[in-house]
């Protein structure tokens, strides 16, 4: 198994590495120790493989990922998986500020907290924070599904277009043109799948959810809601 | 004669009554696109000094004039190098159609300049003209995607425009097409409203993590600028810097937008004339001028123009709205067509609404056809020709063997304001108002 | 726009190693802030006493040291660290040295108080650090900062923690929009400005409602509605520790806690030369939520 220490290598060492690993690569299982909270770790990869890295990391990690599994045995900073494409980040610890920004595709799983802007301008992915998400998470989100089994900050989905967010917990409170709705069929069969992909679909029950979506009144300017804007 | 003629009130001037009487009747403020349409200190307020006697000028046809311009030689693995110190401005494909993005590219590819992508995305029709295409890194970050990163020249990281520095873009649903839509991600048809920050960092500090993000990402390779509105150029450019930032767009309050409101447009920001100098000046003072080139924008018209900012100590300009007037926007064949939207050629600036005659502002398609990529690839061709030649004339004129020769020494001013603003003696004087900035 | 690091010790088991473990995670702060560096340190202060810690402009420290004895007679002693002299002098002398020390040009008071003293200069924040002996320093807790200069000058003057008040400082990320006005009226109500940074206003705010008899944790709960744009403050006073963020959170900030400190830092990377880093609490301070901490 590769393993790149970046007490000896540098952050250039390691993307370079990643970056030139054809998608056919064998070399599919990677290790990283020592990240000691360094930024771009693992960023821009566009290969089929796995990367652990052992340890909390900084800013930016497994930016703009494509297809690779990054797992992160600790903390992530600001932006950690921010406009991923596909493939799946795992953070076993909590994340800083706008993790899965922008995030396309692929899955972003917390086992612990996100603090705030979560999943804002989300464009298609799925996050699944396992511990509670701090404030204006999925500010303006587009796409995709925010899953929250522990509580929401203040502002939850301000400006939302068309993300779905599921909260177990309790939510300080809703921005503007964040609603509450009922839950279909529809948003339940997609809830379940998100909690089949993440590894959960056995503990935590689909119907234990609430569920969020835009009110869709901000999509056509009307001046009787321009206190909204 | 027992009465005066009908007077207008110059503070509510005609315009102004229509301003306040439309807004009492829709209830929204006035969105719009292009630049500023105020009078404002500009270039034309310069005049260059020839040679004569005391400086001898080079012989225009004969005596070579350099014009290239390279761009990110400071970190960038792979700096590109311009034939002509005249880039075209970030358009997104959305605000335009694909027929005058490849217009745009096609014009660009074969001077030996650069396109550049606007908010929305690359689309491969503009990769595909455009031999030289610098991909913008905006706060929306539609259609944004790792592939086409590493698909671009350089990287434009679009923290600001000079038409709404501190504001983020709109586009109505008018323009949000199938095709538009699917790229940014959004329904049909709805308003889009940008965001005016980036998501995922504020600041100076992190814009240079940011930064070594996206360096990192595309291997140290591709030039990455930083792109503001002019507000406080000389902070903006040396932060700029600081963060790490190869080249500094600097787009001034001219400058055009595909839809902003009005009120942002005609009073936020400064005009390119008063930008420039501060820009340099912080440049100089970390000695990182001609090392981290700076690229200005927003009224530029003419060659004068383009030499004036060069001598201001500019490396290189961008046009946007000249560039769509040379596709063909506002041309007065259309002049009927302007009539039914309420307005007359040259005047016609309801870009965001998506019914452009020229079929360059719109997506419907039997507009969009109306464009011929070629045909107005080969006018924009023209036009960057003549300015090219333009700024040459007047460079060799001052005995410049290249245009980035030109110096503010080579400049005066007729007014006191673009004296003040250009920081060059009023014509006639060794007077320069106002104090040294920095 | 910075980068800042901040150190709290519950006990005295790590009190001889503060200056050591401050100035390791100043050093990982440099990117943030390349600039200029500064940090307070609250070490061992003496009943009776006051130590002015005074930044000499082309002066040497002996005649200062002359001059002050000749002025605020026996009882006065220095020492001399870089650029920075402490001036340890009876509490009752302390006017007259404020005093003594505006009316010399060589002399810039930074900062007065019973047990901090105050470093800051221009340069890279581990050159600053090491110049200033900032290894060696024991104490309680200390604030550090490194600056990479927004709107004002690159200047020593400019360079944070700032101090507006007897054993008060302050260090900030971020830029306040309303500390023109805010100024002006702290200045009709008596406070005096040594810079034109955003930072100085908001530490000199503070400073003013404490005067008034808020606690620092009131104060910053106060700043909440009047402080204007973004920032992210850590706060230090002879006995306290505080944390504030704004309403939006623009700044980046985490924390870790522990049996024995309570520490801060722009980024985790900061946090990581401290013990037992691994199994400390790590979390983000909320915005908008005053964090303070008291230690008698």
């Amino acid at each position: 198994m590769p393993e790149v220490d970046l007490r000896q290598q540098t952050v250039r060492d390691l993307n370079e590495a990643l970056h030139r690993l054809s998608r056919q690569t064998n070399e599919t299982d990677w290790q990283v120790l020592h990240p000691n909270g360094q930024h771009s770790l693992a960023v821009g990869i566009d290969a089929p493989v796995t990367v652990r890295i052992k340890g909390h990391v900084g800013y930016y990690c497994a930016g703009m990922n494509k297809d690779a599994t990054v797992i992160i045995d600790g903390n992530a900073g600001v932006g950690c998986a921010e406009n991923m494409m596909s493939g799946r980040v795992h953070v076993k610890g909590d994340v800083s500020q706008a993790a899965g920004a922008t995030a396309q595709g692929g899955l972003l799983i917390v086992d612990g907290n996100a603090s705030a802007r979560c999943g804002i301008s989300m464009k298609g992915a799925d996050i699944v924070v396992k511990g509670n998400i701090g404030p204006m998470s999925a500010f303006m989100a587009q796409a995709g599904n925010l899953v929250v089994l522990g509580d929401a900050g203040e502002a939850l989905g301000d400006s939302l277009y068309e993300t779905r967010i599921f909260v177990r917990g309790a939510v300080k409170s809703l921005g503007a043109d964040c609603v509450e709705k009922p839950m279909g069929e529809e948003e339940k069969a997609i809830l379940s799948q998100v909690l089949e992909l993440a590894g959960i679909a056995d503990d935590v029950r689909p119907e234990a959810f609430r569920f969020y979506g835009s009110a869709r009144r901000l999509y056509h300017f009307n001046v009787d809601h321009a206190e909204e804007y | 004669m027992s009465r005066t003629l009908p007077r207008f009130s110059a503070t509510f001037d005609p315009y102004t009554i229509s301003q306040i009487q439309r807004a009492a009747a829709t209830g929204i403020y006035d969105i719009r696109g292009a630049g500023a349409k105020r009078k404002l200190p500009h270039f034309d307020d310069l005049l260059f000094l020839g040679a004569s006697i005391s400086r001898y000028p080079l012989e225009g046809y004969r005596e070579k004039c350099g014009t290239n311009v390279v761009l990110g030689a400071r970190f960038a693995k792979k700096p590109i190098e311009l034939k002509i110190p005249i880039t075209l401005a970030g358009m997104s494909f959305g605000a335009l159609s694909a027929n005058a993005k490849e217009a745009l590219g096609l014009a660009a590819t074969a001077m030996g300049t650069s396109t550049t992508t606007g908010d929305g995305g690359m689309t491969s029709e503009e990769r595909q003209s455009s031999k030289t295409l610098v991909y913008q890194y905006l706060p929306s970050r539609y259609g944004m995607n790792p592939d086409d990163l590493r698909k671009a020249d350089a990287i434009e990281v679009v923290i600001g425009q000079g038409a709404k520095p501190g504001g983020g873009g709109m586009l109505l649903g008018q323009k949000i097409t199938p095709r538009v839509a699917r790229m940014r991600v959004l329904p049909e048809g709805i308003d889009q409203r940008s965001a005016c920050r980036h998501p995922d960092w504020t600041g100076p500090d992190d814009l240079e993590i940011k930064i070594g993000e996206l360096r990192e990402i595309t291997d140290w390779e591709k030039p990455i600028y930083v792109k503001v509105g002019a507000s406080r150029p000389y902070y903006d450019t040396a932060l700029a810097v600081k963060s790490g930032a190869d080249v500094v767009v600097l787009d001034g309050m001219q400058g055009g937008t595909a839809a902003t409101q009005e009120v942002f447009i005609e009073n936020v920001g400064l005009p390119i004339l008063a930008a420039i100098r501060p820009a340099v000046q912080a440049l100089q003072d970390l000695d990182m001028h001609r090392k981290v080139q700076l690229i200005v924008s927003g009224g530029i018209r003419t060659g004068a123009d383009v030499a004036k900012a060069l001598a201001l100590g500019a490396d290189a300009v961008a046009i946007g709205t000249a560039a769509l007037i040379a596709l063909g926007d506002n041309d007065p064949r259309h002049a009927a067509e302007y009539a039914e939207l309420g307005t007359e050629p040259g005047a016609y600036d309801d870009w965001h609404e998506g019914n452009d005659p020229a079929g360059i502002t719109t997506q419907r398609p039997e507009l969009t056809a109306r464009l011929d990529p070629e045909t107005a690839g080969r006018r924009l061709r023209n036009y960057l020709s003549v300015l090219t030649l333009e700024a040459q004339t007047i460079a060799r004129a001052c005995g410049k063997s290249h245009v980035h020769n030109l110096e503010p020494e080579d400049l005066v001013a007729l007014t006191v304001e673009a004296a003040a603003m250009a920081g060059v003696p009023l014509a006639g004087t060794n007077w320069i108002p106002g104090t040294p900035l920095g | 726009m910075c980068g800042i690091v901040g150190l709290f010790l519950k006990g005295k088991r790590l009190e001889s190693e503060l200056g050591a473990l401050v100035a390791a995670m100043l050093e990982t702060m440099s990117e943030r802030g390349p600039d200029s560096a500064g940090f307070a340190v609250f070490g061992e202060g003496e009943d009776g006493r006051v130590k002015l810690t005074l930044r000499l402009v082309d002066v040497d420290a002996d005649s200062v040291l002359a001059d002050a004895a000749g002025v605020l007679g026996c009882g006065v002693c220095g020492q001399m660290r870089e650029t920075h002299l402490v001036l340890s002098i009876p509490a009752e002398e302390e006017v007259k040295a404020r005093f003594w020390a505006e009316g010399r040009p060589d002399l810039v008071l930074v900062g007065v108080g019973n047990r901090m003293e105050l470093y800051k200069e221009v340069g890279a924040p581990a050159d600053v650090a090491r110049r200033f002996g900032l290894q060696a320093m024991s104490g309680t807790h200390a604030i550090g900062h490194t600056r990479m200069a927004t709107e004002s000058a690159v200047t020593t003057a400019g360079a944070h923690p700032f101090s507006t008040g007897k054993d008060q400082c302050l260090v900030h990320n971020g830029s306040l929009s309303n500390h023109n006005d805010l100024r002006r009226r702290l200045r009709r109500g008596g406070m005096r400005f040594e810079t034109e940074n955003d930072s100085e206003v908001a530490a000199a705010y503070l400073t003013s409602r404490m005067a008034g008899g808020l606690s620092l944790g009131q104060a910053l709960e106060a700043g909440l509605g009047e402080l204007d744009g973004f920032y992210t403050f850590v706060c230090g006073t002879a006995g306290g520790f505080a944390v504030l963020r704004d309403p939006i959170s623009c700044k980046p900030a985490v924390m870790a806690e522990t049996d024995d400190y309570v520490a801060f830092g722009s980024e985790y990377r900061a946090l990581v030369p401290l013990p037992d880093i691994e199994s400390a609490r790590v979390f983000e301070p909320e915005p908008a939520h005053v964090y303070a901490w008291e230690r008698h």
